[in-house]
């Protein structure tokens, strides 16, 4: 993928980001923050569909961005061929990783399970 | 004059000293990469005028006090770009930079940061060339060649304007030895070669855009720039490659055709 794509992945899923964490932030203003933080009311929020598709894009979002950034930062410490490869592929598989886990939390916690 | 080094100034003509003229300490960065493991400065008091240079008074020591100093220099008018070093820790022209606008009776210079040193002042510039000879710093067009019909390609000052400033680059290197980025990425194109490709890019004569663009859209071009702007600040001839960078970005991004 040409570095320009990869960028503008990166700039997207920041404002994207900043969009749906700030709604987010909104949402969890509604209430006070200990009442924010009970069992039943990060349950509700998980099974409210609308509101866990949200908490999936953030995680997506945040995965790519920050995962694309160490990438970016560690390209910059050192150069070589196997080392760059290395970094690259690692951090596709860290964000995979990351996503896969997040998505069962969210699919785990919506479905009761 | 009087030298640090006793032994040296015994083999060498003193210059003429004018007892009401200023000195300063002069400390230059001696290092030879075939033979030493570890940097030295050496002390030198030079008298200086208010006119006094900082490249005047390396070659004052060079042909008083001690000859092996290497400084590469040309023009002394900072058009050939030779001279660029670190003075008191800030990258500049050495025949560009006055004793006395450094406010300093100390003055260190040193060779310039991210550049391989070849012997005390002197860096190579190997790298620097062939990256700005990759980003192809030329016309290109398929009717480049004058004929009678085509003697001169007309531009409008506007069209002029776009490039202007990028064309005074005289290829010294300072804003490469500024960059935080190339501190770290040897791999880094770097400002002076971005700024560079921009002010082709920018040129309505030119027809090589995608080329270009295509160069700079790597993992180590253009998008490893974080607008630190050092660049611009040392550059000498008033370029601003951190802006051209910005630029060159836009045709990437879409916002510039």
């Amino acid at each position: 993928m040409k570095e320009s794509v990869i960028m503008k992945i990166h700039y997207g899923t920041a404002l994207g980001a900043v969009v749906l964490v700030a709604i987010h932030i909104l949402f969890r203003m509604t209430q006070n923050f200990s009442e924010s933080l009970q069992y039943e009311s990060v349950i509700a929020n998980y099974q409210f569909l609308p509101y866990a598709i949200m908490l999936e894009l953030i995680l997506i979002l945040l995965s790519v961005h920050g995962f694309n950034g160490l990438r970016v930062i560690l390209l910059e410490l050192k150069q070589g061929v196997g080392y760059e490869k290395t970094v690259n592929y690692g951090c596709i598989a860290a964000i995979a990783i990351l996503v896969a886990y997040g998505s069962r939390t969210i699919l785990m916690a919506g479905f009761g399970m | 004059m009087a030298a640090i080094n006793p032994q040296l100034s015994n083999e060498l003509p003193s210059p003429i000293v004018d007892p009401h003229t200023d000195s300063i300490t002069l400390r230059i960065s001696k290092f030879n990469p075939k033979t030493d493991s570890v940097v030295t400065f050496q002390e030198f008091k030079v008298p200086v005028h208010k006119w006094t240079t900082v490249l005047d008074a390396i070659l004052s020591v060079k042909q008083h006090l001690d000859p092996s100093v290497a400084v590469r220099y040309s023009c002394r008018q900072a058009s050939c770009g030779s001279c660029g070093m670190k003075i008191n820790g800030k990258p500049a022209l050495a025949c560009y930079t006055k004793i006395s606008e450094l406010n300093s009776n100390i003055i260190t210079v040193e060779p310039m940061n991210n550049y391989p040193i070849l012997r005390d002042l002197a860096v190579d510039f190997t790298q620097f060339f062939s990256t700005h000879k990759k980003l192809k710093p030329y016309i290109i067009r398929d009717d480049s060649e004058v004929t009678d019909d085509s003697k001169e390609f007309l531009q409008t000052p506007k069209e002029v304007e776009e490039y202007l400033q990028f064309s005074y680059c005289i290829k010294c290197g300072l804003c490469n030895s500024a960059c935080p980025t190339m501190a770290t990425d040897s791999s880094f194109i770097g400002p002076q070669a971005l700024a560079q490709a921009y002010r082709y890019v920018s040129d309505n004569r030119d027809t090589g855009k995608n080329e270009r663009l295509k160069i700079v859209d790597d993992s180590h071009g253009i998008w490893r720039c974080h607008f630190a702007g050092s660049c611009s600040q040392v550059c000498p001839k008033g370029v601003d490659p951190a802006m051209g960078i910005q630029l060159l970005r836009g045709y990437l991004l879409g916002f510039r055709k």
